[in-house]
């Protein structure tokens, strides 16, 4: 299994903002997506969970292998975390919670509100969330948004873990998780324009 | 899929939107016509089909944007086109869950409201069964709209300016048919009629509202 990206362009808003991107990640390996806010990480990544439609090029995954986390955790705040978490596992057909809530520790939140935890909470919940789609390529959008030191490690932990068992993941993230089998992608170099100008003189500010 | 209508109805319950509110909006309706036209208990029979099935269509229009707008907010819709269920069932058991908390408890109330517009005695059972025939079309067709108005803000305008006109035909044929069995006239065709729309709308809408909705999250 290995997800391959080939000559991949995308639009955010009409814009081309990405083109001829190509890399591939094998099983047991993670890529992280660098680049200036802007240059199209959250784009790339909407395009690859299959939210988007690509410009051009192919994306060659195993079918239904993709589970994707993106900015908002998709959390209703009137159900518990158990109700949160139910839903999404019997949504992906596996029925079984306890791999998120071993991964981040949820289990004392268990019949919790999600209305009444903090923000750090809800994103552990929101990417515990992964945890249960049973899903082999994982796609992060900023993960480690309001999570502290001991939480963003047992996320690399919980990526870590799933690389081990063969797992794919590709995120898009400014912090130094630490991980050993990821690579690093420089999304700059696929930039589609060179600056912003959009060609109207409104637009660029010309008054 | 059954998952996501319990979750779709425990939210319903939850966030208190859901059974009271619409039913609640049905009662004022139905109560201010009579206001309105004055006390004249012969006008109020005659107008009475229509009047019941305006106030059940306006109540069922209540509630209909939050029905994919909630999702969208908070990031599920996203998270649901990703997952393995597919986005025509995701409308589908939305337009049904929607239904449930409105159409269902609006047609089981009705009967009580035609009391207070003194609808004639052979209109009970077929105003109950028009409205059981017609309203899913109503949140079918709803759901239609609320998916493509999904991601504007403040849509709720568009959506029923959107809506409205659409439910026309149910409208016609709903009263109609309470009419014509009020004056003892065969009501089969506009009945056949009604059930044909809901029919259609559950038919087809499904697939037109996924494809709006895909294409709004992009």
């Amino acid at each position: 299994m290995e997800l391959r990206v080939e000559n991949l362009s995308c639009r955010r808003g009409g814009l081309p903002v990405l083109a001829g991107v190509s890399f591939s990640v094998r099983r047991g390996r993670a890529l992280i997506l660098r680049g200036p806010n802007g240059v199209g990480k959250t784009t790339l990544l909407r395009t690859i969970a299959g939210l988007q439609l690509a410009e051009t090029g192919a994306i060659h995954a195993p079918e239904e292998s993709i589970a994707y986390a993106g900015h908002l955790d998709g959390l209703k705040s009137a159900l518990t975390v158990q109700q949160n978490l139910r839903f999404w596992a019997s949504a992906y057909g596996t029925y079984d919670i306890s791999p998120a809530l071993e991964a981040f520790d949820l289990a004392p939140l268990l019949n919790r509100q999600a209305f009444d935890l903090s923000a750090g909470q809800k994103r552990r919940l929101g990417l515990g969330r992964l945890a249960v789609t049973g899903r082999p390529i994982w796609l992060f959008d900023e993960p480690t948004v309001s999570l502290d030191a001991e939480n963003t490690e047992l996320f690399a932990q919980m990526v870590h873990k799933h690389l081990e068992t063969g797992g794919i993941a590709l995120m898009a993230t400014h912090i130094e998780l630490g991980l050993a089998n990821a690579d690093r992608l420089d999304l700059g170099q696929f930039r589609a324009l060179e600056d912003t100008e959009t060609g109207d003189v409104f637009l660029d500010g010309g008054f | 899929m059954r998952a996501l209508l319990a979750r779709d109805l425990l939210l319903a319950m939850r966030s208190g939107g859901g059974f009271g509110l619409s039913l609640a909006f049905f009662l004022i309706v139905t109560t201010l016509v009579p206001f309105g036209v004055g006390p004249q208990t012969e006008l109020l029979a005659r107008i009475a089909p229509g009047i019941l099935w305006v106030g059940a269509l306006l109540a069922c229009l209540l509630s209909l944007d939050r029905l994919f707008q909630l999702d969208f907010e908070d990031g599920s819709l996203d998270l649901l086109a990703v997952s393995p269920l597919p986005m025509e069932g995701v409308v589908a058991t939305k337009a049904f869950a929607h239904w449930i908390t409105t159409g269902l408890p609006l047609t089981l109330s009705a009967p009580l409201f035609g009391v207070l517009l003194n609808l004639p005695a052979p209109g009970y059972v077929w105003l109950l069964a028009s409205l059981a025939i017609g309203t899913p079309a109503l949140s079918m067709i709803g759901a239609f709209g609320a998916s493509i108005t999904v991601g504007l803000k403040r849509g709720g305008l568009l959506l029923s300016l959107l809506v409205l006109p659409l439910y026309v035909p149910t409208l016609i044929f709903g009263s109609e048919t309470v009419r014509r069995a009020i004056d003892d006239q065969s009501f089969s065709a506009p009945l056949a009629m009604l059930a044909g729309i809901t029919l259609l709308a559950c038919a087809t809408l499904p697939f037109a509202s996924a494809a709006a909705i895909r294409i709004n999250l992009r």
